[in-house]
């Protein structure tokens, strides 16, 4: 291909679908259906067919496209339809409500107000950016998410696809290149947060002929999907990148290690590749500058200590997943012993947009330290779950009560665990710091891949420690002894004092034994799987007190510390409870009270929930 | 090279910068623990019972941190002493404590450990058993005191190409396990024992026959005699606190006597018998230039490692069986019959350096039992034998003369230079060669080409599963011709052999080890009157008497019925 040839598809593609970037009303519509992971669980399918065959009955074939987009990351409201122009956004569209947006939006240009989002008070958003939830975003990663088919190439170029690329072939300089994303500023947005610019430098400097760039897209922390949507969303964006990196450090080769769990994800990634090779953007002498450069798939094989890079690289390699002591680094000796650049997948959608935009213009975003935006992937309890990319500096209180738009059911708010099971907690005094790499530290916590799962009173921290902890300790490839024995035991003193039987020496213990596993261990997940106990430990440490010292736990999380029972003053005697319980623990006679055994009952809390008079408590 | 300074617990300590903390500490006699480390074979840190302080106060590995200019160690803080006390406490707590019955017991790495670090079980927990598995007649897998260091898996991945070992699951139930899950017996174990050397623990032991062989001391029916191979003699005395690679012929045989074997023969002579045999055969596929290389036979896990890989090249095997199978047959063929003792009473026990004669002894009746060098010391501190104050003894006649030929089958090369001193002497007469230095070295791979008269012979001496892999490879590629070519699976031969003396490989390299041993085997080949075979006066007498009148016994007994 050549540019004149790309530049032409541009043309032609762009005229296409400029509806869908319009805001004015013009003749022509597109209906745009999320079609990644988690509206494709709840059927964004059968509402895509829907709207289909309603816009071809009613003959708007010709004046309507509707196309399957990627993610619009407001995940909470799925299946997602966009209608442009004007980004009108439906929430939780039903393959029964196509007529109706068809035959009032499209043909009467009359908006579906019932299935636009509305906000807990009634009040009603028909545009997309009107949203809280959209307020302070800004997409550069996931830049155009939401307006092109993942599956097309042609979207992608008419949005500037591959301009970067063509840009950077043309001018030659592979050093101008890694120069432009060192003063960008740009950092890994895997977790650690090491500058991108100088990994690249370190791979550019090795005299090796062959050398491998790798796409780290085995995201595993529970609770984080950012890089699955931008894969799915936007594949052919980390292809350019990787061409780009692979000119930039002098790579011929490129995997992208995407995890098996991402059935959509590894689908499209393959399916860009191959549209890739066939128009001439990857293969041989491309932009017929001579430059080859080629992508493989490697798909993950579930297990989480493979987004660690050196085990990464040895699953690359056909290995077991375990991880290598560094040094040596991959820039220097990584995939079968040749010099690798592993970079995430969030990363490198940055990289074509710096390129084309140039580093002064990322640079203004963010903070002094940390540059660009962040990707988060908002869950837990609050209102609005999804995908936010931020700009760097954002507060964390505005994430969670601003576009998070405040605790589910308006509970009190207990904390926000960020970066997963190798993160921390933070706590309400600290949620007005602001995020980047530096600050978050700070807090004994870390930026990791984007996850951040709010919690609201109901949510037990011992609890939450020991869910982190069996994480890891079935994740923990098992290779080194503080990770491997040393995890399992912290998790067996965990569990002793949720149950119940926990001393004071025990917390002492759980201390200790963190800080030996976190300088202890081999690699990344073993020297950060602690982090939750002592995070909680630090800034809980009044909740762990009482499951030792009262034997009670607050949240009414930890079964074995609470018991259910009837206030004798309240039951009416309807039976109710008695009939629900699974175990038959409640004994008693129609209009008369009714008593729980304690013996007998297994905590599974269905008479506190079917009871009607609040007569079943819980203490 | 540029040296560079670094200080360990404020020693200045000079060294170079490919150097880990491990290396330099050991030049400089300071002594750091390890586990898992395996010089050559294994550092992925994986332990962390090296670790140590760095200047910034860092816990690093001592066996994998590269060492820099000025940097700054302490190997016995209390932030180091606490570490490792903890690493300890938490293998212990996984650990099944059951030193009393452990055949390491007093050579066990961990146990040497718990003692110095004072380690108690701090966690109550309940430890769930692993099954033993004892499928292969050659190695005990214990995992109930395995400690995950991977170096049974390294040594028979990396070092011998064999891959009978690899770990299953991950987390806390990691284990390591055998392809599949498979017992060790279905995998393509060639029995060689060299995972069962390297163990720091109890975890891998070999097979041991003890019992049978007390039992068989005792019952009055049978007419038990032993036999013991040539490197045996430079292991067994380490277990009694003599140096490595003494040599010990004469305690070892006064020890075997007091055991109750009714003889005690030497396998160095059955060695002798083979040189004869091979060197026969080799003359004669010389002639018809038909199935080269010749392949030495004499190891059995090289034999089961060709059965296994490359099933093309048994037609290359020599048809020789091993010295010890020899000696074997002709214990019960010949020195029964001459004795007029029943052959069904008469049994054999083969003292060997190996865990694979074990399955050796399977394919034939000629060894009964097969006791390692290690099986034999317990079983002489089982009898609470005085070793070191013992008046030395001579083997019995009529099997006990060798020559320096048959001593050196102990170490790699020994097998090609005993056949080349007898075809040397057989083609050039009175000016025939007795030193073959070329084929000695320590090297895995060692090529030669030796002339004798008008005989020129390309020569390949390899040690070490691995090395022979490549080497067939090369010939199966046709970059490689060679006529003969001795294999010993374990790395420097017999010397190095998986039931040799368990040593401590934190205090000492394995390269020191092979190279003792040899040393002492060479040093006492030079010692002797006669070395080639040929010249055994013993080894004369059989043959005239009884092989020569009646050459298809020969082939019968000393050969294998393919």
């Amino acid at each position: 291909m050549t540019f004149e040839e790309l530049n032409k598809i541009k043309k032609n593609r762009l005229d296409q679908i400029a509806v869908r970037f319009e805001e004015q009303f013009t003749d022509r519509y597109s209906i745009l259906v999320c079609s990644s992971t988690g509206c494709d669980s709840s059927h964004c399918g059968d509402v895509f067919s829907a709207l289909k065959s309603e816009v071809e009955k009613l003959g708007l074939g010709k004046k309507c496209e509707v196309v399957k987009v990627d993610c619009f990351g407001f995940c909470v409201q799925g299946p997602v339809v966009v209608v442009c122009p004007g980004d009108v956004f439906y929430c939780k569209v039903k393959k029964e409500d196509a007529k109706e947006i068809v035959s009032s939006h499209i043909k009467s240009n009359k908006v579906v107000d019932r299935l636009v989002f509305h906000d807990q008070d009634g009040k009603l958003y028909r545009k997309m950016m009107e949203i809280p939830f959209y307020n302070n975003q800004k997409m550069i990663a996931r830049l155009n998410a939401g307006k092109i088919d993942p599956n097309s190439l042609e979207d992608y170029i008419a949005v500037d696809g591959y301009q970067a690329l063509f840009k950077i072939l043309k001018n030659n300089n592979p050093q101008a290149v890694v120069d432009e994303i060192t003063k960008s500023g740009l950092r890994g947005r895997g977790g650690a947060g090491f500058p991108t610019g100088k990994k690249w430098q370190f791979a550019k400097d090795n005299e090796s002929l062959t050398k491998f760039v790798i796409c780290n897209g085995d995201e595993g922390d529970p609770g984080a999907f950012m890089d699955r949507s931008i894969i799915e969303g936007n594949p052919h964006c980390i292809i350019e990148a990787m061409a780009i990196a692979g000119f930039a450090i002098g790579a011929k080769n490129g995997i992208v290690y995407v995890r098996a769990e991402y059935p959509i994800a590894s689908k499209r990634i393959k399916v860009a590749i191959e549209q890739a090779r066939n128009m001439g953007l990857l293969g041989t002498n491309i932009f017929d500058t001579g430059f080859d450069f080629d992508i493989d798939v490697k798909l993950g094989a579930g297990a989480f200590v493979c987004g660690e890079e050196t085990s990464l690289i040895k699953s690359c390699e056909g290995k077991r997943g375990e991880p290598y002591k560094k040094p040596p680094y991959p820039a220097e000796k990584g995939c079968q012993g040749f010099p690798t650049i592993i970079n995430n997948v969030e990363t490198l959608a940055n990289i074509p947009t710096i390129i084309r935009n140039g580093y002064e213009w990322f640079e203004k975003f963010g903070t002094e330290s940390s540059k660009g935006t962040k990707v988060f992937s908002v869950t837990g309890k609050v209102k609005n779950t999804g995908l936010v990319e931020l700009p760097m500096g954002m507060n964390l209180r505005d994430v969670v009560f601003g576009m998070g738009g405040g605790i589910l059911n308006d509970k009190k708010f207990k904390g926000v665990q960020m970066g997963g099971p190798s993160g921390g907690c933070v706590c309400e005094k600290d949620l007005d710091t602001k995020i980047d790499y530096e600050n978050l530290k700070n807090i004994g916590t870390m930026m990791g891949s984007g996850g951040m799962i709010v919690l609201d009173d109901s949510t037990c921290m011992v609890d939450l420690a020991k869910f982190f902890l069996e994480f890891t300790c079935d994740e923990s490839c098992g290779k080194c002894t503080p990770c491997r024995i040393g995890n399992r035991r912290l998790l067996e003193i965990l569990t002793k004092i949720c149950d119940g039987k926990g001393e004071m020496k025990d917390l002492a213990e759980l201390e200790d034994l963190s800080k030996y596993i976190k300088n202890n261990s081999l690699c990344g997940l073993g020297q950060t799987s602690p982090n939750p106990v002592l995070s909680t430990l630090e800034k809980f440490r009044d909740e762990y007190v009482e499951h030792v010292k009262e034997k009670k736990c607050r949240a009414g999380v930890c079964k074995k510390l609470i018991k259910y029972e009837i206030n004798q003053d309240k039951c009416v005697g309807c039976s109710m409870c008695a009939r629900n319980c699974p175990v038959s623990a409640i004994s008693g006679q129609v209009g008369k009270k009714y008593l729980i055994s304690q013996e007998i009952c297994v905590k599974c809390g269905k008479c506190f929930s079917v009871c009607k008079f609040n007569a079943v408590e819980k203490k | 090279m540029e040296k560079i300074t670094v200080f360990i617990d404020g020693k200045k300590c000079l060294c170079e910068k490919r150097q880990t903390i491990l290396d330099v500490a050991k030049e400089c006699h300071i002594s750091i623990p390890t586990l898992c480390y395996l010089k050559d074979v294994i550092n992925e840190s994986s332990c962390r019972i090296c670790a140590c302080e760095d200047e910034k106060g860092a816990l690093v590995t001592a066996c994998s941190t590269f060492v820099y200019d000025g940097m700054s160690v302490r190997t016995n803080t209390d932030k180091v002493i606490d570490s490792r006390k903890k690493t300890l406490e938490l293998l212990l707590s996984t650990h099944h404590k059951d030193c009393d019955n452990c055949q390491k017991n007093g050579y066990c790495r961990l146990q040497d450990l718990f003692y110095k670090y004072d380690i108690e079980e701090k966690f109550s927990i309940n430890k769930t058993p692993h099954e033993i598995d004892s499928s292969s007649p050659c190695v005990v897998r214990d995992l109930n005191k395995c400690i995950l260091c991977g170096r049974c898996q390294n040594v028979c991945s990396k070092t011998q190409t064999v891959n009978a070992l690899c770990k299953q699951n991950r987390g806390y139930v990691t284990k390591m396990g055998c392809p599949f899950d498979e017992t060790l017996a279905k995998t393509d174990c060639v029995g060689c024992g060299q995972c069962s050397l390297v163990c720091p623990t109890g975890a891998i032991v070999e097979n041991s026959e003890i019992d049978k062989v007390e039992k068989e001391l005792q019952n009055p029916d049978v007419y038990l005699t032993c036999q013991v191979a040539p490197s045996v003699r430079v292991s067994l005395a380490e277990a009694f606190g003599e140096e490595i690679g003494t040599f010990d012929e004469g305690r070892m045989v006064s020890a075997l006597h007091m055991l109750g074997f009714k003889k005690v023969f030497d396998i160095n002579m059955g060695a002798d018998f083979t040189v004869v045999e091979e060197a026969t055969e080799l003359l004669e596929r010389l002639k018809t230039k038909k199935n080269l290389p010749l392949f030495s036979s004499c190891c059995p896990a090289w034999f089961r490692f060709v059965e296994n890989f490359y099933p093309e090249f048994l037609k290359n095997m020599s048809s020789c069986k091993s010295p010890t199978e020899m000696l074997g047959s002709i214990v019960k063929n010949y020195y029964g019959q001459k004795e007029h003792i029943e052959r069904t009473k008469m049994k054999v026990v083969g003292i060997m350096p190996c865990t694979a004669k074990k399955l050796e002894r399977n394919r034939g009746d000629d060894v009964d039992y097969v006791l390692t060098t290690r099986e034999l010391a317990r079983l002489i501190k089982k009898h609470d034998i005085d070793y070191l104050h013992l008046k030395p003894e001579l083997f019995d006649i009529p099997l006990s003369y060798y020559s320096g030929a048959g001593l050196i089958f102990g170490a790699t090369g020994g097998v090609t230079e005993a056949v080349l001193r007898y075809v040397s002497k057989l083609v050039c007469k009175d000016e025939a060669h007795v030193e073959f230095e070329t084929v000695r070295k320590a090297e895995g791979i060692k090529e030669a080409t030796i002339k004798a008269g008008d005989l020129k012979l390309d020569l390949c001496v390899v040690s070490g599963l691995g090395n022979a892999r490549h080497v067939l490879e090369q010939i199966k590629n046709g970059e490689k011709h060679f006529d003969f070519m001795e294999v010993m699976a374990c790395p420097g031969g017999c010397v190095n052999g998986g039931g040799q003396n368990w040593v401590d490989f934190s205090k000492t390299e394995v390269q020191n080890v092979k190279e003792s041993r040899a040393d002492s085997i060479y040093k006492h080949d030079k010692e002797m009157k006669e070395r080639e075979s040929g010249q055994n006066l013993d080894l004369k007498k059989i043959y005239r008497d009884f092989f020569i009148p009646s050459p298809e016994k020969a082939h019968e007994l000393l050969h294998y019925k393919h």
